[in-house]
């Protein structure tokens, strides 16, 4: 049994180690010499790291003023959002009112639309009113799955909450108003904030939509800035790939592992109890 | 459940009237407008021919089916679909399979290995898809990726300089070990989830009968795992179906061909890139009713949920 045991530890441990390589093989790539990085044999961890691949990754053109779009495009997207979204998961969980099982569909049927589908009636209405190559462009299709994913979490979160408490206040004499401010949100700032966190982690890896609707250098988001980030002609200069990919990646592995928990299960909660 | 439910009513009638429909409908105003909109637009311009020319006229010249003519008789577009759905039963099955054996190998390691692996599994589920993409074009590149070199070193033979770019076979593979590879965490971490509410003693007793661990496995876990893993299957064939941003960064667009086309690429290269919008419509519209098909299974099950609490 105890031998069993070690065996199946070993290959965890093994599929730990393949499953996290790439990630460490970035990191570990970003902080290597060149010529560590050019050698036919690796260099698996740098002794003398150098974080001279930062320096030039943050200095190429465009790197900060593309973090900038991406934060405003993801602030604004989030905050629409998460207000509007809110309002309507409280409809959800809440009341029951005709319409209710088509307004399910419709926000379930939205996430399920491939993102690829929608790229030329997107672009076709956008550039009839001119929003390509506009940040608001981009905000209003990130829109379209934000949305409808925010409702649906944020429902989840809302079932979570006993709807005694709130009936208790409303026997009590509080306006509906008054419920929704004392005790709604209060209880729901969890739910809130790993929702927006969530988010905010899909607007900022968004890559198709970003790609196609800002052709604008200046204009473009980090992580379009990365799907371009090559060297100069012939050579692609590694260290520098991988230093701008780890400095992309750091927000929203940050933020991913604040809220994995929370959200973790939220696709499939509902299928496991029903 | 009943007493809920009578409450629920009881909620119901006291907020009838306007209240729901308010709340809903700043959402159902921006989805109409920002979705409805270009849903209606995207039927209309596949009727049409919608070129560059007619973008910057915001008028396209109707010409009845002839886009769905042309798609419908282009070979590139069967060839596309048949390699798109061989890549998407590959993918799936093997994110399934790999994701249950993982799932399944948590629940016999010990606490500390159990704690490293998950934690190890959520680290590569928050890595961005292009930050993966570039990781793996720089493991498996032919000059000094590290793939050739591991490879090399464990005597599977001499892959040194072995370019993983060469043909569309072995393009769409290193696609699929990356989207796969991207999938895993998901998958493990909700099938765990899963195993962890399968009754130990059912298993015990089954044990304690004789029954094999195989048998077990088979008569009492999948059975109770059946919603999840039809949720988890459902998904990933919508998901993979439709994706993009890894095979179109990780192939590179100078190698993209119609010889190693999946849909969403077919759909970018023909419709956006060629600025042919019209033809590139009529072939979104058919890739949403396949999906939409796709997603029958996924879709009926979370309505219920969503009307039954």
């Amino acid at each position: 049994m105890r031998v069993r045991r070690l065996g199946w530890d070993a290959i965890g441990i093994a599929v730990f180690v393949v499953m996290v390589f790439p990630v460490f093989w970035m990191i570990s790539t970003a902080f290597k010499q060149d010529d560590q990085i050019i050698s036919l044999t690796p260099t698996w961890i740098p002794l003398h790291p150098t974080i001279a691949h930062f320096t030039n990754a943050i200095h190429r053109p465009y790197f900060w003023q593309d973090v900038e779009n991406s934060l405003i495009i993801v602030c604004v997207t989030v905050a629409i959002s998460i207000v509007l979204a809110f309002l309507a998961a409280v409809a959800l969980a809440r009341y029951g009112f005709s319409g209710r099982k088509l307004f399910v569909l419709l926000v379930i049927g939205i996430q399920m639309l491939p993102q690829a589908g929608l790229i030329i009636p997107l672009y076709v209405v956008l550039a009839k009113y001119h929003q390509v190559n506009a940040l608001s462009g981009v905000v209003i299709t990130y829109l379209t799955f934000v949305l409808p994913f925010s409702v649906w979490t944020l429902r989840g979160f809302l079932l979570g909450i006993p709807k005694e408490l709130e009936e208790a206040a409303m026997v009590d004499g509080s306006t509906r108003l008054g419920v929704f401010m004392k005790i709604l949100l209060p209880l729901m700032g969890p739910g809130l904030v790993a929702t927006s966190v969530f988010a905010f982690i899909t607007t900022w890896n968004e890559y198709i939509f970003a790609r196609v609707l800002l052709n604008d250098q200046s204009k473009q988001t980090v992580t379009v800035w990365l799907s371009y980030f090559y060297g100069t002609s012939r050579h692609t200069d590694w260290g520098a790939l991988m230093a701008a990919s780890t400095l992309t990646a750091i927000p929203v592995v940050v933020f991913f592992l604040l809220v994995q928990r929370k959200i973790a299960f939220g696709l499939t909660a509902g299928a496991v109890r029903g | 459940m009943e007493t809920s439910r009578r409450r629920r009513r009881a909620w119901g009638r006291a907020g009838r009237g306007s209240v729901p429909y308010l709340l809903i409908a700043p959402v159902v105003a921006v989805i109409a407008v920002i979705l409805g909109y270009p849903l209606y637009y995207l039927v209309r311009i596949s009727l049409q021919q919608y070129g560059l020319f007619e973008l910057i006229q915001h008028k396209g010249i109707a010409i009845g089916l002839r886009n769905y003519h042309s798609v419908l008789h282009d070979q590139v577009f069967w060839h596309t679909l048949v390699r798109t759905v061989v890549f998407t039963a590959a993918n799936v099955s093997l994110t399934m399979v790999i994701g249950m054996l993982l799932a399944l190998l948590l629940t016999v390691v010990s606490a500390p290995v159990r704690v490293l692996l998950s934690s190890g599994l959520v680290l590569v589920w928050s890595m961005p898809v292009v930050v993966a993409v570039q990781v793996w074009y720089w493991m498996t590149n032919y000059e000094n990726g590290v793939l050739n070199y591991v490879l090399t070193k464990l005597g599977i033979g001499d892959y040194s300089q072995h370019d993983w770019y060469g043909t569309p076979f072995s393009q769409l593979s290193m696609v699929t070990l990356l989207i796969v590879w991207g999938a895993l965490p998901f998958v493990v971490i909700t099938l765990y989830a899963g195993l962890a509410q399968v009754p130990g003693d059912l298993l015990e007793a089954a044990a304690v009968d004789g029954a094999a661990p195989w048998r077990a496995f088979r008569d009492i876990t999948v059975p109770l795992l059946k919603p999840i893993l039809l949720i988890l299957t459902s998904l990933s064939i919508i998901w993979d179906f439709g994706v993009f941003t890894q095979p179109y960064l990780l192939i590179g667009q100078s190698k993209i061909t119609s010889g190693n086309y999946l849909m969403s690429i077919y759909l970018f290269e023909e419709g956006y890139f060629k600025t042919d919008y019209g033809r590139g419509a009529a072939i979104s519209l058919l890739m949403l009713v396949i999906v939409a098909v796709l997603s029958v299974v996924y879709v009926r099950r979370m309505v219920r949920i969503g009307v039954s609490e």
